[in-house]
């Protein structure tokens, strides 16, 4: 029975082939202490879940505030006065014209408009501060470096670790102990200082809710969780209640929702290619695949598939690769990513179906072992954000 | 009356022609949280080793599979509506199905408790 269970884990994707040479975080040695269940995840050894275990971390974190530790995502620093000209060539995304301070979201994409990536990027007025997935993160380098490494310096940072503590309650517990963060807001970042060492701590986050990601260094990462842990309303959160927190707001999983076969229009993310890179934009286009991306923007192009959040009508949870059809049994499109959101209390997914079945309120069928369930096409999130916007 | 185990961690416990099955104490820790169990159909016949049921977590699925041949005779009605019973109880109130044996000699060859606990402590 329980070997069933990899074959249905959301995480397969990000799956190393090679369990011997995984890597640790800094905080490995706190994940044991702390009883957590150790899985491969990017190449590392992470923690899944805690013995509080995964129902009771996600909503420990909707209520108060949960430690996640990020340690595997990529970091890295772009330098030099051509920095934000060379990455927004790699982006549909305005770079040049974000101010200091701020964060935004990006994406790489291919020659033919698909998505490498999605990361996050700050301008730090000396360095355009950039995060990574995990599994991405060796490629993105190589992408980054291949392409734009002759007009600014790219350079990893692997000795940084990350963490992010979100929730509610983030704001109290980290202002008690950094001051001066609960002056932040979303999608903004600054450098602050925890006894000596110097963290880099932006409000964002991966779960829909308030809350904060902070880099640090790796040898200070241990001591600054545990005194993160030592306040009251934190808790170890593990990778399981990171999927099923980031689902319920909607947010995509690369690997299982968007990858190097689907474009940022397929997958929704217009919001994220700001007016200055559209048609009639000043700086429109110029990225890779603009021809593409931008032609189905404008419908120029006809989009076939969309993605598209789904929440069932039946108590069944609904998972990735379980196939859509439509009311006449013909094949529609795929879950990429489905479970039975702890918070929202029923079943939830997100998947591709083509562009006549994504109109919101649409009723398709989920071929569950079989047995047709049916979903309707829902707004995302399915649990309110909570960003602190000031 | 005998309590036995397979290796895809199920219990079965044998009462003259009728067993009830569950999913083990390392069964349901595995899976973490359940929130969906889908039983077989009162009636409905299953070779050993078929897959007459499934277990979800919110991480996970995993299929039941049938321990001994038999005919569904009885399934918890109260874990199809309250599926955590298989955690909290996972041996007594998170029983999943009954089954009307049609060849009790492969009751024998099931795991007793020894084998069984061995067998778990190293999958």
């Amino acid at each position: 029975m329980i070997s069933v269970m990899v074959l249905h884990c959301p995480w397969r994707n990000h799956l190393s082939a090679d369990t011997s040479a995984l890597l640790n975080t800094p905080l490995n040695a706190l994940h044991l202490e702390l009883g957590a269940r150790m899985v491969p995840f990017a190449g590392y050894s992470m923690p899944v879940q805690y013995p509080m275990g995964l129902m009771a971390e996600h909503i420990h974190t909707r209520a108060e505030a949960g430690l996640f530790d990020v340690s595997h995502m990529g970091q890295l620093r772009l330098v030099g006065t051509d920095a934000a000209s060379a990455f927004e060539s790699l982006m549909p995304v305005d770079v040049i014209d974000l101010p200091v301070g701020k964060q935004r979201y990006g994406l790489l994409l291919t020659d033919e408009g698909n998505i490498i990536d999605d990361l996050m990027f700050v301008n730090r007025g000396t360095d355009i501060f950039v995060i990574v997935n995990g599994a991405c993160k060796v490629n993105d380098i190589a992408h980054i470096q291949g392409r734009i490494g002759a007009k600014c310096q790219v350079i990893p940072m692997p000795e940084r670790a990350l963490l992010a503590l979100q929730g509610p309650k983030a704001v109290d517990t980290l202002s008690r102990m950094v001051s001066g963060v609960e002056k932040l807001v979303f999608m903004t970042g600054a450098s602050f200082n925890w006894q000596g060492a110097d963290l880099f701590i932006t409000r964002s986050g991966y779960t829909g809710e308030d809350g904060f990601e902070i880099s640090v260094h790796n040898d200070h990462a241990d001591l600054f969780a545990r005194a993160l842990l030592a306040q009251a309303e934190v808790k170890p959160i593990g990778l399981g209640a990171r999927n099923s927190l980031r689902l319920e707001a909607g947010l995509c999983l690369y690997g299982n929702d968007i990858d190097t076969s689907i474009t940022p229009i397929e997958a929704g993310l217009n919001w994220a290619i700001q007016k200055v890179r559209r048609t009639g934009g000043a700086r429109a286009g110029g990225f890779p695949g603009a021809d593409i991306v931008l032609g189905q923007l404008d419908g120029g192009r006809t989009l076939i598939r969309k993605r598209v959040g789904l929440i069932a009508q039946e108590r069944v949870p609904v998972r990735e690769h379980v196939e859509l059809q439509n009311m006449q049994g013909v094949k529609i499109g795929e879950v990429t990513s489905g479970l039975l959101g702890p918070t929202a209390n029923v079943p939830v997914a997100m998947g591709y179906v083509d562009l006549a079945s994504a109109g919101l309120g649409t009723v398709v069928n989920a071929i569950v072992r079989g047995k047709a369930v049916p979903m309707t096409v829902s707004a995302m999130p399915f649990v309110p954000n909570r960003y602190y916007r000031g | 009356m005998s309590l036995k185990y397979t290796e895809e961690h199920e219990w079965i416990l044998v009462n003259g022609d009728v067993a009830t099955v569950g999913i083990t104490h390392h069964a349901q820790d595995a899976l973490g949280d359940v929130v969906f169990v889908e039983l077989p159909e009162v009636g409905s016949s299953f070779e050993q080793k078929a897959v007459a049921g499934v277990v979800e977590s919110v991480k996970a699925a995993a299929d039941v599979y049938m321990p001994i041949s038999g005919e569904i005779t009885e399934v918890n009605e109260a874990l199809r509506a309250d599926p955590a019973l298989a955690n909290t109880d996972p041996m007594g109130a998170g029983w999943f199905f009954k089954v009307k044996l049609s060849d009790a000699s492969q009751v024998d060859a099931l795991l007793d408790e020894t084998a069984y606990s061995a067998f778990a402590a190293s999958h």
